[in-house]
């Protein structure tokens, strides 16, 4: 068989952060209530009149800036015609002839190092409703609350040849949009999407093939299998002798498997025109100067201050700034506790250790960080053993309780009470002859055994020095006696 | 000369638009559409090499909103409207994407 290349552009639309929908003062909340964050103006009626939104602009020319586009300062909006239900004006206002942002890039990292992922353009436009099936009646139902929320899409240049380099890219977006606090790009719940364009070709050709665009992709997963699917049904058809038919096309994750959308009758034809409702947008230099100057710092920037800073390995670094909310927790902590080191160390074992026991995203991780930071300051003291402190901490992550009246009611303070310590000490040695006549012949790991035994009988409350200590001049005692 | 409205052009634009006509209709529709492209065929006798294409009628420029809720739930008014509602919702004919 021929070997074959894929090559795969992506359009990612962006859900914006705005607290209003892009032409009217109807909220983007999500998760309301069908129809109840809706008005004239984003259900499409008559005579209504679209006004843009400041922020839209802004969060536009942001993303733009940080993913290093050109920016077009004079630009406008057209409409895109087309019929469907979730479409109420039966256009969607968009920007074909002079998007916001152009001429792009992006660098990536994967398992093969670094490469750079073009970005063709970006333009706003507003979202369209959303339609659920009624099973009853065998209709649909109609709901316009994300009808008009403010969208970007991100178009790429087909600069992709696999799978884990479309993942790579999207991730890079992803944090890069939150990071800018300009979209919290759930996937889920839609407020990021990505359309997959994708064609194959002989290794060594030059020309593009016949591309297919893929819809319907909800998870960085249904992403990589849809890659996968598509690249192995065009090579059949390639190898059957058969064309590629360039058509939009369904994925469906359950049945892992894509079909053809749309059918010729419905041939892309937009009719698009320069919307006559909304006026041009000028963007002065000052407008791109300000919004340059305020620039959150990015990812890479953070991870190389992290490993400068803090002297954290790259590896740790790299984790602790995959989400922006998540490094922000850490360095609150890491600030108010004065030990960036330990802090990194619990974020790195504990606190990944219980997102991964309850299967949570980085983002729904919360708690204040003084409560955390207060508890790594009694562990430095010596206050709570490293193992009670964990438990307090899985109360902290699950609840925010504070740590410091918490220990104390609950009495998981280390008490230093020499005389019951010293009759722990030799009770346990007493109970236990036959480690100790290992341990006086010499069996030094048998140390360990004891101290976890009497760790134990004080139920952690024990400093383990002073348990050492202690155990030392019991086992001293014994020798000699 | 002004691009000729054949029945496939005619077709093509009632599928765009969304319209069943008669062939009576479609006759007399050909024809209307045909003299709008005839009468839009006379500007091209006017030299426009050198001007921009216009696409606002006024010179405003920038007009903003700012960021703020202004629109409270009026979902009772705004289904009023419709020929058809369930569950706070417009009801359409089945649609699967």
């Amino acid at each position: 068989m021929k070997q074959y290349e894929t090559v795969i552009g992506l359009e990612v639309h962006v859900e914006l952060a705005t607290k209003t929908k892009i032409f009217c003062g109807c909220s983007t909340e999500f998760g309301g209530a069908p129809n109840t964050h809706t008005c004239p103006v984003c259900t499409g009626m008559p005579g209504s009149l679209p006004v843009l939104n400041r922020r839209v602009v802004e969060f536009a020319i942001r993303a733009g800036v940080a993913c290093n586009c050109h920016i077009h300062q004079y630009c406008k909006f057209d409409r895109k015609n087309y019929f469907y239900p979730d479409n109420p004006q039966n256009y969607q206002i968009s920007q074909l002839y002079l998007p916001i942002c152009y001429d792009g890039a992006v660098e990536i990292e994967t398992s093969g190092g670094k490469k750079t992922v073009r970005i063709h353009e970006m333009h706003m436009e507003e979202d369209a409703g959303k339609l659920i099936h009624d099973e009853w009646e065998d209709s649909s139902l109609v709901d316009f609350n994300r009808s008009g929320v403010p969208l970007i899409e991100i178009v790429s240049e087909p600069d992709m040849r696999s799978a884990e380099e479309v993942i790579a890219y999207l991730e890079k977006l992803r944090c890069t949009m939150q990071y800018l606090e300009v979209s919290d790009c759930k996937l889920q719940e839609g407020s990021m999407r990505a359309d997959v364009n994708l064609s194959v070709r002989e290794v060594g050709s030059d020309v593009y093939g016949t591309r297919t665009e893929m819809k319907n992709l909800n998870s960085f997963k249904a992403i990589a299998r849809a890659i996968e699917g598509e690249r192995e049904r065009q090579i059949e058809l390639l190898e059957e002798g058969k064309k590629v038919v360039q058509e939009t096309r369904r994925w469906d994750d359950n049945k892992e498997a894509s079909h053809a959308m749309r059918s010729k009758e419905d041939a892309k034809d937009y009719r698009y025109f320069p919307d006559p409702d909304l006026p041009p947008i000028h963007i002065s230099d000052q407008w791109i100067r300000e919004i340059r100057e305020q620039l959150p710092e990015l990812r890479e920037a953070k991870r190389a201050r992290y490993q400068e800073e803090y002297g954290l390995p790259a590896y740790d670094a790299g984790i602790l700034t995959e989400s922006r909310h998540l490094s922000n927790l850490f360095e609150e902590t890491a600030v108010l506790s004065g030990n960036a080191k330990k802090t990194a160390n619990w974020f790195m074992v504990e606190v990944l250790r219980l997102m991964k026991e309850r299967g949570m995203e980085p983002d729904q991780v919360n708690f204040t960080p003084q409560h955390l930071a207060d508890l790594l300051s009694m562990m430095e003291k010596k206050e709570i053993s490293a193992q009670n402190a964990r438990k307090v901490f899985e109360k902290i992550f699950g609840e925010d309780i504070e740590p410091v009246s918490y220990i104390e009611e609950n009495g998981l303070k280390i008490v230093e009470d020499a005389g019951l310590l010293e009759t722990t000490v030799a009770r346990i040695v007493e109970d236990n002859p036959g480690p100790l006549s290992e341990l006086l012949g010499g069996k030094e790991k048998v140390m360990g055994f004891f101290v976890g035994q009497i760790m134990r009988q004080m139920k952690g409350k024990a400093n383990p020095d002073s348990v050492r200590a202690a155990l030392n001049k019991e086992i001293e005692k014994r020798r000699e006696g | 000369m002004a691009k000729q409205i054949d029945d496939e052009t005619m077709e093509n634009v009632c599928i765009l638009a969304k319209l069943s006509l008669t062939e009576e209709e479609k006759e007399k529709a050909k024809a209307d559409m045909q003299k709008m492209l005839d009468y839009v065929d006379k500007l091209d006798e006017l030299d426009t090499s050198g001007v921009e294409p216009m696409s606002h009628i006024f010179e405003d420029e920038n007009v903003f909103r700012e960021d703020v809720v202004t629109n409270g739930d009026n979902r009772e008014a705004m289904l009023a409207n419709a020929p058809k509602k369930k569950e706070g919702q417009y009801q359409v004919p089945k649609t699967i994407g």
